[in-house]
């Protein structure tokens, strides 16, 4: 069935590895049988993965395009789909198919520019893949600022990486915060959006947002308070989807398919459309 | 143009029969209309329409995508697609003629949906000119003439004969091959029913609706309209108006284990029910108000901004004629666009 170019019929793939990193979100490395990638994505593009019986759902692809040898997604436990997933093996097969959605505007609006990420839990997933797109061509970019929060140090994502990869290169800052003080924790404690005001970053910036939609709220009015302008302000909507490319009519907000059109917004255009994500 | 006597009707369905699977509207016991596939001694329906809509030709309520076979932690993709057999679908009314049209910009868009694309290539329409239309029917406000049906082939049934003139390649070549049951004639015959249907057009409640209020780029200016909650209010969330409607395309995918591996089919959903965005972190539309808002939101504003200005509806009444509270598109229009019930 391999000659068959049809958008709902997906390739198959195999877990190949499966990283703990908090106690509900796994990370999942997916190759082809054959050991390939299953396709080309840009930074902040989605797939389509799906386990047979149980269901089919979206979800970010966190590894970086410039992977050239497999994908990965971190996924939180919290449906059918995912909690069925958080019990497979290395070795599983699953489906996938994508990519899906426009990416990050990497190549021409992040082009020369400090950037600034700011991720909140399991928001850093989707974030993942363009801070890894941008380190590596760390040339292309200036000054690189990522914020990232959780509820507790047992829930920072990425944490090996974080320390060991992002917070050695040089010019990229990171400043991780957690919810609440905790034992064997030296670093910021605090929400996100209050950190981000804290911190005061230059507003000659692109600035990326991704995380719970209260958090992307409050952050988003935040940068505005310490000057940000919305065109330079991006970050991802996540609704329901069947199909992936725009036909099962399913999630729209307006005139937009978030799987086509979306899953990235400039926050400037996202004020645009009506309040229904 | 050409034309045969009614009474050789049945002649040309076998000739038509003989390549194709021929389907056509026939009375049902219930009193209403629903197509059926045509064999010796199928009658024509002589009902203004059927309830359900021709979609499901190309567009079938359910229709399996695909099959998995597991082993262990293995994963085989089956393809359960059989060959298309040729088909065709008599009676077709200018309403749901132009309906396809409106599905073809979803389908039919890159990534083409090949299901979809597949049906639709080995259909033939001959659509057929409305001769009684009825107090539900507002085409006209959607530009659709009902005494100009497009398709393959275009028909007009007068008392005694029925006339044809194809529009497409595959309509000629069908149109040929019932050359020994039809004879040359002109338009003379055409003209003085078109004359007919458009005076009772003329007549009809419903021709003043307009558009005017509607089309792209009114979101900010509608979305927020007072009238939603008092015209959504009563709404069951039964979602009958997108099933009989021939232009709602919203559908869902789901798996089914057969027992003997799991099959993936897709199905018509409806953004009138409750779970239809849910999800695991929760449901960007609560309310009914929203879900209804949602439906004719789409059909009249977010589809003509995404299609050249085409609305999502052709008029064809049935919703009107279904919906159990009453409630219906034309209300929506009214209401939404500023005028009250005349």
């Amino acid at each position: 069935m391999n000659n068959i170019n049809e958008t709902l019929i997906p390739k198959i793939g195999v877990i190949t590895d499966v990283r703990i990193d908090t106690p509900d979100i796994k990370t999942f490395r997916v190759v082809t049988p054959d050991g390939k990638k299953a396709f080309d994505h840009r930074p902040g593009q989605c797939a389509m993965l799906s386990v047979p019986g149980v269901g089919e759902a979206m979800f970010s692809i966190t590894s970086s395009p410039t992977n050239e040898e497999y994908m990965e997604f971190s996924i939180k436990k919290c449906g059918c789909v995912t909690d069925w997933l958080h019990q497979a093996e290395p070795g599983q097969q699953i489906t996938i198919r994508g990519p899906y959605g426009e990416p990050f505007p990497v190549d021409d609006v992040f082009a020369g520019k400090d950037l600034l990420f700011i991720a909140g839990g399991v928001g850093l997933a989707p974030l993942r893949s363009v801070i890894n797109y941008c380190r590596h061509y760390r040339d292309r970019y200036g000054k690189i600022d990522i914020v990232y929060g959780s509820r507790s140090k047992d829930d920072l994502l990425d944490y090996k990486e974080i320390i060991e990869e992002w917070s050695t290169d040089t010019g990229v800052n990171v400043h991780l915060t957690i919810d609440n003080p905790q034992e064997g924790w030296d670093g910021h404690v605090g929400f996100v959006p209050n950190y981000v005001k804290e911190l005061g970053f230059d507003t000659n910036k692109v600035a990326v947002l991704c995380g719970p939609p209260i958090m992307i709220k409050f952050t988003l009015d935040g940068l505005c308070e310490i000057g940000f302008d919305k065109t330079n302000v991006y970050t991802t909507l996540e609704l329901r989807m069947k199909c992936g490319v725009g036909k099962c009519g399913r999630c729209n907000v307006g005139a937009k398919y978030v799987c086509k059109d979306g899953p990235v917004f400039r926050c400037d255009e996202l004020e645009e459309l009506p309040s229904e994500y | 143009m050409r034309k045969c006597s009614l009474d050789k009707i049945n002649l040309i369905f076998a000739e038509i029969a003989k390549n194709a699977e021929l389907y056509l509207p026939v009375d049902q016991n219930d009193g209403s209309a629903a197509y059926k596939k045509w064999e010796e001694g199928t009658a024509w329906s002589n009902k203004l329409n059927t309830v359900k809509s021709p979609k499901d030709f190309f567009f079938p309520q359910t229709e399996d995508l695909m099959q998995f076979k597991t082993q262990g932690k293995n994963i085989e993709i089956v393809d359960t697609r059989s060959a298309l057999q040729d088909f065709v679908i008599f009676g077709v009314r200018a309403c749901d003629v132009k309906s396809f049209d409106i599905l073809d910009r979803v389908f039919l868009s890159e990534p083409v949906d090949s299901f979809y694309a597949s049906r639709r290539k080995h259909g033939v329409i001959i659509s057929l000119a409305c001769t009684r239309p009825s107090e539900t029917c507002f085409c006209k406000t959607f530009d659709i003439d009902p005494a100009n049906p497009t398709g393959d082939i275009s028909a007009w049934k007068t008392e005694s004969e029925i006339f044809f003139a194809a529009n497409t390649e595959k309509g000629a070549a069908l149109l040929d091959k019932l050359s020994s049951l039809t004879e040359e004639c002109d338009d003379a015959a055409v003209l003085e029913q078109k004359e007919k249907i458009n005076a009772i057009m003329d007549k009809l409640p419903l021709k003043n609706l307009t558009t005017d209020a509607f089309g792209g780029g009114k979101t900010n200016e509608l979305f927020n309209a007072p009238e939603w909650d008092e015209l959504s209010s009563a709404c069951l969330g039964c979602g009958t108006c997108t099933f009989v409607c021939p232009t709602c395309q919203c559908y869902d995918i789901k798996d089914f284990n057969t027992g003997n591996g799991v099959v993936r089919f897709r199905c018509w959903d409806s953004c009138m029910y409750s779970d239809f965005t849910k999800m695991a972190h929760g449901n960007n539309r609560l309310t009914q108000k929203e879900r209804f808002r949602q439906r004719f939101m789409h059909k009249l504003v977010y589809y003509p901004e995404n299609n050249d200005g085409l609305f999502s509806c052709v008029g064809c009444g049935r919703c009107l004629a279904k919906c159990p509270i009453s409630m219906n598109i034309v209300k929506v229009m009214k209401k939404i666009g500023g005028k009250k019930d005349e």
